[in-house]
């Protein structure tokens, strides 16, 4: 689950971590009134999960009220690489002596945390490691014991930092590495991480990914999802338990386990089609489930045909059969659907399947050759028979 | 010969009073596994069909020496769980949970390597590990797989059933179908299990089913290359996934523009291994490669 900058901000401050104080914001007037409150010049920024704000016009600075008018009015409402901002985060702009990197994460191959660290900060952290690879200290971390201050300060001193700012970095390190630990957060990341004239050091910018599996660790993060620029079928998705990605095609895809979803996709783009979701419906076969799934895919109106795959091991065939066919007892789809129906109890599965004699149900014996219908049924071409 | 589990099995259960765990363990038992107890904290002295529960690992342990471990208790519990039966000394722990925080599955990694190495984890997030004919730990549809020389390993439960199913379907057996979860940190990774796949007489092709995010697949080809004689068949789970969002499991997610499909793909390739576009395409090279050594079900 990835955070906003001002949320992420909040975490940091929880942690120690030194932010300028700021509000997060929603109209043009609250972002006056916001600013007359935090001292001019203050900076605007747009609170939406996506990289290159600055570059699109979405980060300004405004040394009075009509430029705080100006650029809220330009700002909010902006569509930036399709984030809608909704929110602006307006704080004190801050002098800059020196900027760097700073970032936990977890690393998979390696099984640890790991702390990068750079003195290019400021710049995309792929770049770094692309151009000035020996400008990125990347250390790893003793999960079990956690960063020390010394293993920090090393860090920092590796990263080439004033000698001056030494233990203000190390303490910011410190600090980023338990909120990561903490929070149960994936990912970490201070760009930049500013030293001020006046040599104090502070995070200008938050990236927060936390662990959605951690949550119930954390019930106050629930609510820090970004509600308003989350697609509203995966957010329905979300509340009906069913895992649920938007695609950009126009073939509707469900199936029951996530590596057989994905398998799906790729079979039916291989077929020349393009798939319009992920639904993964798990075990979940029962009518109710199976009509939600049904519903959810249909909710997306750029789909134009639907596959059913399903490979009974765990999950019965037939029942799933026994609830698509309920489930078109309550839903009438005016598309056409394609079911394969595979494994524990299939032929009976396709037995009820071939009785209930759906409209516009066709059935196909193997994933490839429900691709195949699929794509030509979402192109409008004919296809053998009904089921 | 199969790897990990067998009739030499003696299998204990956290969880096997639950509605999902008591299902899967009589299931295991039906198959043939045999079954020496359960863990449940507060119903020690109870049964499962017979099944004495005990209330710590430590007494299971003591009363019934298992030797594998299956986990099935809630996300919140699984972690200490699995480090009890590590450190009741039992040598294989099956976690079939998921949901388990990464920072939990983290520390109880590194906490296995330095304080239990006698300890091996599969999972969490899996399926468990099936030995056809011989024993069944965890939820993997037994119907579909019969004895023979491909030994599977995947992170993946479905994808797994859908590509035995279509080596059963050619013919082919397995020695033992291992799924090693969808998590972002696996106890055991495609390397671990291709290691004992090598060393395993009974196994002489090795299909690998990967997905999307994290290097294990591109670590995979590395070992493959430098290490193993024994043919390995890919197939690899994500090629039309956009990068950032996660796909149903935890660990499938491209971040950045690392742990694509098109580049674990390449990375095999380059290797030697051969992957199959489809689990269909799959199932045609292994045949293809074993030729005429398919074992039948005896």
């Amino acid at each position: 689950m990835d955070l906003l900058e001002y949320q992420g901000k909040q975490l940091f401050a929880r942690h120690g971590l030194k932010v300028s104080s700021g509000e997060a914001v929603t109209t043009v007037e609250q972002a006056v009134r916001a600013a007359q409150r935090i001292g001019y010049p203050v900076v605007l920024k747009a609170q939406v999960l996506v990289g290159g704000r600055g570059k699109a016009g979405g980060v300004k600075l405004a040394g009075g009220e009509a430029q705080v008018r100006e650029h809220a009015g330009n700002i909010l409402g902006m569509d930036i690489r399709g984030h809608v901002v909704h929110r602006l985060w307006i704080e004190r702009a801050s002098d800059i002596a020196s900027e760097y990197y700073a970032a936990v994460l977890l690393d998979r191959s390696a099984k640890q945390p790991l702390v990068m660290f750079s003195s290019e900060g400021g710049v995309d952290i792929e770049q770094i490691a692309q151009s000035h690879p020996e400008k990125l200290v990347r250390e790893h971390v003793d999960p079990l014991a956690g960063l020390s201050r010394e293993q920090a300060a090393r860090i920092a001193v590796a990263g080439g930092v004033d000698s001056d700012v030494v233990d203000g970095v190390a303490d910011a390190l410190v600090s980023l590495y338990e909120v990561w630990t903490a929070e149960d957060a994936t990912l970490a990341e201070i760009n930049p991480l500013i030293v001020t004239p006046e040599r104090e050091v502070r995070a200008l910018d938050a990236k927060v990914s936390l662990d959605g599996n951690a949550l119930f660790r954390h019930p106050e993060n629930r609510a820090l999802a970004d509600r308003e620029n989350e697609d509203k079928i995966e957010r329905r998705a979300a509340e009906e338990g069913l895992q649920y990605v938007k695609l950009d095609g126009d073939i509707g895809i469900l199936g029951n386990g996530a590596g057989l979803v994905m398998s799906t996709l790729d079979v039916v783009a291989q077929a020349g089609g393009s798939p319009a979701n992920f639904l993964d419906a798990g075990g979940g076969s029962d009518a109710k489930k199976v009509a939600q799934a049904v519903e959810l895919i249909l909710a997306n109106d750029a789909v134009k045909a639907v596959l059913f795959n399903i490979f009974g091991g765990i999950t019965r065939v037939d029942e799933v059969a026994r609830g698509l066919i309920a489930a078109f007892g309550q839903i009438k789809p005016s598309v056409p659907f394609v079911v394969r129906l595979d494994g524990t109890n299939d032929v009976e599965g396709r037995k009820l399947l071939a009785e209930a004699d759906l409209p516009n149900v066709y059935t196909a014996r193997t994933m490839d050759e429900a691709a195949k219908m699929v794509v030509a049924l979402a192109s409008g071409r004919p296809v053998g028979a009904a089921a | 010969m199969a790897v990990l589990v067998d009739e030499h099995t003696r299998l204990a259960v956290a969880g096997m009073t639950g509605r999902e765990g008591s299902f899967h363990t009589l299931n295991n038992r039906r198959y043939g596994t045999n079954v020496v107890g359960g863990v449940t904290p507060g119903k020690g002295g109870q049964d499962l069909e017979g099944i004495p529960v005990f209330d710590t690992w430590a007494q299971a342990a003591q009363q019934v020496q298992p030797n594998t471990a299956m986990i099935f208790v809630p996300p919140a519990f699984a972690a200490d769980s699995i480090l009890e039966a590590a450190a009741a000394g039992v040598a294989l722990v099956v976690a079939i949970t998921e949901g388990i925080p990464a920072q939990d599955e983290l520390r109880v990694y590194n906490v296995l390597r330095r304080r239990y190495p006698g300890t091996r984890l599969i999972g969490p997030n899996c399926p468990g590990v099936l030995s056809p004919g011989k024993a069944n730990v965890g939820i993997i549809p037994a119907a579909f797989f019969k004895q023979g020389n491909v030994g599977v390993v995947s992170r993946s439960g479905t994808l797994t059933y859908q590509i035995g199913n279509e080596i059963a379907q050619a013919g082919f057996g397995c020695s033992s179908i291992v799924g090693i979860g969808g998590d972002p940190v696996p106890g055991s990774s495609f390397v671990d299990v291709l290691e004992l796949f090598q060393a395993d007489g009974q196994t002489e092709l090795m299909v690998m089913a990967g997905e999307i995010g994290g290097s294990a697949e591109e670590e995979a080809a590395e070992h493959i290359a430098a290490h193993m004689s024994k043919p390995v068949v890919a197939y690899i789970a994500g090629f039309t996934a956009p990068p950032g969002k996660q796909m149903g499991h935890a660990g499938a997610i491209i971040s950045g523009t690392s742990g694509t499909a098109a580049a674990k793909a390449q990375a095999l390739e380059e290797k030697g291994v051969r992957v199959g576009r489809t689990p269909a395409e799959v199932a045609h090279i292994a045949v293809e490669v074993l030729g005429g050594s398919a074992i039948a079900a005896p």
